[in-house]
């Protein structure tokens, strides 16, 4: 099956700032693809180069088969879009904005009632957009973004400044959108949002793309490191973790010892040390990386700073 | 092309009908200032005075006429500048809707608000206003209309290069308003100084004053060609200078 979304290089400057240099990817059918990175990266810009709200100066992109800025309201039938930043008219209704969208599609798929119901919008379906909260402006955008039953749905820093209990709503709708066989483009600075919502990530940084994977590849591939960290009173211990294969370092303090290592197995074969040697702990943990580490090693800082 | 135009206008016409000051702003003003202006007027000066009886007669319900025009204007850049720094524009852009759409369907709320205006403005007169009015009132709206289209297209132009919200509404009536003082509303443009009779000879609004004026008096619409054909290349020339520079977001 052809990729539902085909990138190759695209390029994008304002001025003298090149946003977007030489970008590549490809994104399947069915799963939702994050694009990651911190903010000025140029995620947004592509983004928007491939919905057809910019014009790119270089490569090419097809969507579904169309080019974006030629066939662009083409394209604009069969996608939906969510926007960093959107506002609507302060003083239009819930229903008003989404009878609206609805008579702007051909295709009418989706009953813009039940989409609210869904949404938990239902009671707010009359109050004027400038009264939402940030949710559930947020659940109105993703609304308005769904409903044309798109093919594929963009959605670009779809949680930035939600709680964390909205950020847990919304996540869920989206693997929904997933579940109902449609594909999900996402930009995103929240790695802990990548790793749960993304099938596949490419991570983005000064208009550049430097890695594109699963995020569990990713983690084994750039950040192998493994940590145990356990507290045990056996005076032979420290002996016993140094032979453990795989096991690079080890650090006591007092009783508590922090056990370094790579690769998946050391955790198994360090719980295989402590029965073998009938070694008595009193706790036990483990440190894993994540896309976090990960951003960090390739990029050499954090994706905060 | 047309596909959510009818909605989008009605729903924009609901939206500045639920602003607090939209609907005082463009139409309870310029009625109030036609009353209150015919009554000072009409009190004022005895009858007779040829001055006054041209200024009710003529001058008032175009001076009303035109302050209509402005004030759907300036309210035309400030609704579009308030969406474009919002991202109202950019997120009305990302759907299947034209942008010509979203564009026609501000102007044309704006046009019904200036047709019911006017109208309303006419029924007031008909009720208060303390002499009889004989004017071709269909030519007369046909004439604002043309006009209001050429000031919008001003309008348009200002909107697409004032670069904030905060600044649009001003910028508007700073460049809009010293146009009805030069226009020949007040004073024939054939009295002013010779440097601002050469101002008014470039500012539109002269051109609409005039056409207002002569269709208001029962003039032929023949006699005002060069005031229509003025109107028009504003119309033209600003549209085509907004769509070089207009920005969406």
């Amino acid at each position: 099956m052809p990729p539902i979304i085909q990138v190759s290089g695209v390029r994008k400057s304002y001025g003298a700032t090149v946003a977007v240099h030489e970008v590549s990817f490809e994104v399947n059918e069915g799963e939702i693809f994050g694009l990651i990175g911190p903010n000025g990266a140029g995620k947004t810009t592509t983004m928007e180069c491939i919905e057809g709200l910019r014009t790119r100066d270089g490569g090419s992109i097809s969507v579904l088969g169309l080019d974006p800025f030629k066939d662009v309201y083409k394209l604009q039938d069969r996608i939906g879009v969510q926007l960093q930043q959107a506002q609507l008219q302060k003083r239009i209704k819930v229903w008003e904005a989404v009878d609206l969208w609805v008579s702007l599609y051909q295709k009418k798929a989706i009953d813009g009632e039940r989409l609210l119901e869904q949404l938990g919008l239902a009671d707010k379906r009359g109050a004027w957009f400038m009264n939402l909260s940030g949710g559930q402006k947020q659940r109105l955008f993703i609304a308005l973004a769904l409903i044309n039953d798109p093919e594929v749905v963009f959605l670009d820093e779809l949680t930035t400044g939600l709680d964390p209990q909205s950020r847990r709503a919304i996540w869920d709708l989206v693997r929904d959108i997933r579940e109902r066989g449609r594909t999900v483009f996402l930009t995103t600075h929240l790695m802990e949002e990548a790793e749960r919502l993304c099938d596949r990530v490419a991570i983005i940084e000064h208009g550049r793309i430097i890695d594109i994977d699963r995020p569990e590849n990713l983690v084994n591939r750039h950040c192998p490191e493994r940590t145990v960290v356990l507290a045990t009173d056996n005076p032979i211990a420290e002996e016993r973790f140094r032979a453990v294969r795989g096991v690079e370092k080890v650090i006591r303090t007092d009783l508590q010892f922090t056990i370094l290592g790579r690769g998946d197995d050391l955790v198994t074969a360090v719980i295989h040390c402590l029965s073998e040697h009938g070694i008595r702990v009193t706790d036990f943990r483990t440190i894993l990386p994540n896309l976090e580490d990960v951003f960090l090693k390739l990029t050499g800082h954090s994706i905060r700073e | 092309m047309l596909r959510g135009l009818w909605k989008l206008t009605w729903l924009e016409m609901k939206i500045f009908l639920r602003e607090p000051l939209g609907a005082i702003g463009t139409i309870v003003i310029p009625v109030l200032v036609f009353l209150v202006g015919g009554r000072l007027v009409g009190r004022g000066l005895p009858a007779s005075s040829l001055a006054a009886n041209s200024f009710v007669h003529v001058g008032l319900p175009v001076l009303a006429s035109v302050l209509i025009a402005v004030s759907a204007v300036l309210s035309l850049v400030t609704i579009i500048s308030i969406y474009r720094e919002g991202g109202i524009l950019k997120r009305l852009r990302a759907t299947p809707l034209r942008p010509q759409t979203i564009l026609a369907a501000h102007v044309i709320v704006k046009l019904i608000l200036t047709a019911a205006t006017l109208a309303l403005l006419v029924l007031a007169g008909k009720r208060y206003y303390p002499v009889d009015v004989h004017a071709p009132l269909f030519s007369f709206t046909i004439a604002l209309l043309i006009s209001t289209w050429s000031i919008l297209s001003i309008g348009f132009l200002i909107a697409s290069i004032v670069p904030t919200a905060r600044f649009a509404q001003p910028i508007g009536a700073f460049i809009l308003y010293p146009m009805i003082g030069v226009s020949g509303l007040f004073v024939p443009v054939a009295s002013l100084p010779p440097v601002l009779r050469g101002l008014a000879r470039v500012v539109p609004l002269t051109y609409a004053v005039s056409l207002l004026e002569g269709i208001w008096k029962g003039e032929e619409w023949s006699a005002h060609m060069i005031d229509v054909a003025a109107l028009v290349l504003v119309f033209v020339v600003c549209t085509v200078l907004s769509t070089k520079v207009f920005r969406w977001e």
